[in-house]
């Protein structure tokens, strides 16, 4: 190993790396620093930007505000029975005892929440959660959370640096010593070299055509830890959100909040049928509402009526809104209609109402839609919007198995299963993030620091500047169109064995032409080049999505093959690892799941 | 499917020159979305910062047309498309590449500013009680999405360039916030008046006529917040009370 400190780049030294400022780094960063630790956070673009501003209905944490049956052991088992029982039961526990101290801290921090009649922070229904759960703003409680947890995080001595983004992980030996990582305005490369690093790096959405998700989400935390040499898990649940805007063109994709449902919204189809009530799960049944007038009674408050079907689980709405489309029942976009002006019929003033509880989905159409939601149903389908699968990590320190590499928030695995509740990520990156800082400085506190590889820096250094070599090849931005379309046709929400087998092969041609990708420019502010940079990590999480898609032959949670369309029992014992072989191939296997203790199995039990 | 021509600004660090991209027009489109057309198609390395694509992060800022707005939400059926549509980085801070500028001005800015501080809880379990009416009035500036299109309409920073002396219109919402929150004790006045450069504004409301949270930036914002530096350092008996109270 050469002498790193006679490298040339600029670089870094810090206990802990954090890589992602959204939720669930920014939680991580200002729990590594009240460590005690010297902390830097990375983020891909300015700070306070990330996709946690775009989470709209609330923060799901067991406060009995609203409703006092509520507790953990109600919200585990909602948790569980949402992700098909393939989550970690104990990220399950933990997440559903810590969450309501976690929201708590925010408002200690500064956010303010929406109140109750007494003045506590106010609850609201989402779908799955069998009580009024989420604590929320308005709908921009993302929002409301990434800025408090900004406000408070810059007060605490850590390190920001913006509109970074990583090339690679560094590693010595085994352990975990950093990353290399450029800067977009000038191309800088720039060494971090780190006792722990924490990957927060959100999600995958830009692998799919129609997504909620921002260019940022390329899988960069999936493939960044992949490469390192850890586990992978759960990656052929991918959450296709049932609301997403789809007409007019543009907009497609744009995230409809469950908020709309959870205030009363209705699903309809063309003949303005509510079709949810035609197919209510078997697992569902006894708490799901036969008729509106009970639907309508719960979305109210009313503790004796059961949840109207629109509040099912995302997996199960968006399939029975893709099968209305298919069947030719759909709205004239291709979409169905999702209502919440009807609510006039009950209530007086309800365009006021509605504008109250739903601000920026009023917005939203208004401005982009030219459509009034106060007056007309919205047309709406699914998108892709969340990543169950993740870096494989221990439920109490969030360490992968790469010592020192921790993960948070959406790029971890483990809590959601086979699906995600509505709610549960926000939650999700307060506890885990939290976690995740504080065993991230505690590791860095008891090892020293690793010595950086100048070789790999090298090579990586000069991959990442291959496409500047070249007079001409291939535009980056097709490569990236081309398989978003190969995804989102072949990998989506209704999948085939024929179908997936031929998306591998369709990515893999599409890895080769990668390696001939041409940029035209230099290395400042490139988005041309930060698109093929991008593309490495999507090709590679797009493979893993599609070869854990095609070994699992079943139908569960977010997993739906037409070629195995029911549950196997066989099935609901195993998870799915991804990993790198030592050949470099992508290797895929089941492993068993994570077994529950007595008082869980008790738990789970009593709930059913 | 019609055409337009966007007349984008290109170059680096202030040096630069429009250049003409033509690009089809499809139903609903956005400014955003021509630029990611163009991007894709003829100028693979046009810089430009975007994310949600939905109003809701404040990246995408631009003068369209020489008005400070999100590119992600201006319609191109509210612009003509008969002329070029002209599309040119904020005005207000360091100009990077083409649609970039620096805004790490604005970070360095909100630093300075007194964080929160609570009131001790009300409740033993560590929690506070709070009026939904006394939420709603800080709600309404926790919308701001910090696009800093307020900080470049205002004439103080875009002609008087007066960075040094004056905080803007953003920053002023968020001591609005933090002073009108239910439950923080901090007292960021002295500093608004002495440091933060609040007599500089003069009510003109261009900065909450281009927030697009609608967020009523002069009337709710500043307004209440020089009448409170006012009552403090220029009311005759205020200044009686405290020569003598101490």
């Amino acid at each position: 190993m050469a002498d790193f400190e006679t490298h040339h780049f600029d670089t870094h030294q810090h206990d802990v790396l954090v890589v992602g400022a959204g939720g669930a780094g920014l939680r991580a960063a200002v729990e590594a620093s009240a460590g005690g630790v010297k902390v830097a956070v990375l983020s891909k673009s300015l700070l306070g930007k990330a996709h946690t501003v775009m989470a709209e209905g609330g923060v799901a944490a067991a406060m009995g505000h609203v409703d006092d049956r509520d507790n953990w052991r109600v919200h585990f088992a909602d948790t569980m029975r949402g992700g098909q029982y393939l989550n970690n039961p104990h990220m399950a526990q933990y997440h559903a005892q810590e969450a309501p101290a976690r929201v708590r801290e925010l408002e200690a921090w500064g956010a303010l929440f929406d109140r109750t009649k007494d003045g506590r922070i106010l609850q609201r229904n989402f779908g799955g959660h069998k009580y009024p759960r989420l604590a929320h703003v308005g709908d921009r409680t993302g929002l409301e959370m990434i800025r408090t947890l900004q406000d408070h995080g810059i007060h605490q001595g850590i390190d920001f640096h913006m509109e970074m983004t990583v090339l690679t992980l560094l590693k010595s030996a085994d352990r975990i010593a950093g990353a290399l990582a450029y800067d977009r305005e000038r191309g800088r490369f720039k060494v971090f070299r780190a006792k722990a690093v924490v990957l927060a790096a959100g999600g995958v959405g830009r692998a799919f055509r129609i997504t909620s998700n921002s260019w940022e989400y390329t899988g960069d935390g999936h493939a960044l830890a992949y490469h390192a040499g850890a586990t992978l898990l759960d990656m052929e649940f991918v959450q296709f959100h049932p609301t997403g805007m789809v007409w007019p063109p543009s907009v497609r994709g744009i995230l409809v909040t469950e908020g709309v449902r959870g205030e009363g919204g209705v699903l309809k189809n063309k003949d303005g049928r509510r079709f949810m009530f035609d197919d209510i799960p078997d697992n569902y049944k006894s708490q799901t509402a036969d008729n509106p007038e009970e639907g309508w009674r719960y979305t109210q408050g009313d503790k004796n009526a059961r949840r109207p079907p629109e509040l099912l689980t995302r997996d199960h709405v968006a399939r029975c809104i893709q099968r209305e489309v298919r069947e030719g029942r759909g709205s004239p976009h291709g979409g169905v209609f999702l209502d919440i002006a009807w609510i006039k019929e009950h209530i007086p003033n309800s365009a006021e109402h509605i504008k109250k509880k739903l601000p920026s989905m009023y917005h939203q159409f208004k401005q982009l839609a030219d459509l009034d939601i106060t007056a007309e149903p919205m047309e709406v389908g699914p998108t892709t919007h969340y990543m169950m699968g993740g870096v494989k990590v221990d439920p109490a320190t969030q360490m992968s198995e790469v010592p020192g590499l921790f993960a948070a928030g959406e790029c971890a695995a483990g809590l959601h299963g086979a699906n995600r509740l509505g709610g549960n990520s926000l939650s999700d990156l307060l506890v885990f993030g939290k976690r995740a800082g504080e065993h991230a400085a505690e590791y860095a506190k008891s090892n020293g620091m690793p010595a950086a590889d100048s070789a790999q820096i090298d090579e990586a250094s000069r991959m990442a500047l291959a496409p500047f070599e070249r007079s001409s090849g291939a535009n980056p931005y097709e490569i990236q169109h081309s398989l978003q379309g190969t995804m989102q046709d072949l990998v989506g929400i209704v999948r085939l064995e024929a179908e997936m087998a031929r998306a591998v092969e369709e990515v893999g041609a599409l890895r080769e032409k990668a390696k001939s990708a041409y940029i035209p420019g230099n290395r400042e502010y490139n988005p041309g080049w930060h698109t093929s940079l991008d593309l490495d990590n999507l090709l590679t999480v797009s493979e893993a999505i599609a070869r854990a898609a095609l070994l699992r032959k079943e139908s569960r949670g977010a997993h739906y093959r037409d070629d195995f369309p029911g549950k196997d029992s066989d099935w609901g014992k195993y998870n799915i690892a991804v990993r790198k072989a030592a050949d470099g191939s992508m290797k895929v296997e089941r492993v068993p799941i994570v077994p529950l203790t007595g008082e869980q199995a008790a738990i789970i039990e009593e709930m059913k | 499917m019609s055409q337009a021509t966007f007349r984008i600004w290109r170059g680096d660090r202030g040096k630069g020159e429009f250049r003409d991209y033509s690009t089809e027009v499809s139903p609903g489109m956005v400014v955003l979305d021509a630029v990611h057309q163009i991007q894709a198609s003829h100028a693979p390395d046009l810089a430009a910062r975007w994310n949600c694509k939905a109003g809701k992060c404040g990246s995408c800022s631009a003068e369209i047309n020489g008005k400070p707005r999100l590119m992600c939400m201006t319609r191109l059926n509210q612009i003509p498309l008969d002329r070029p549509v002209t599309v040119e980085p904020m005005q207000a801070f360091p100009h990077l590449r083409d649609l970039v500028t620096d805004v790490s001005w604005n970070y360095e800015v909100k630093k300075k500013i007194l964080r929160f501080a609570p009131r001790k809880p009300d409740a033993a379990d560590g929690t506070w009680r709070m009026e939904q009416v006394d939420a709603d009035r800080v709600q309404e500036f926790r919308k701001c999405i910090e696009c800093y299109l307020c900080q470049d309409v205002c004439h103080v920073l875009r002609d008087h360039h007066k960075h040094d002396e004056f905080i803007g219109p953003r920053f002023f919402v968020y001591n609005a916030a933090l002073e009108m929150h239910p439950l923080d004790t901090a007292d960021r006045l002295g500093d608004l008046k002495r440091r933060d450069g609040i007599g500089y504004c003069n009510i003109t409301k261009c900065c909450t006529t281009v927030c697009p949270e609608e967020i009523k930036i002069t009337d709710n914002a500043i307004i209440p917040l020089k009448e409170r530096v006012v009552d403090r350092f220029y009311d005759p008996l205020t200044r009686l009370f405290r020569m003598f109270g101490g």
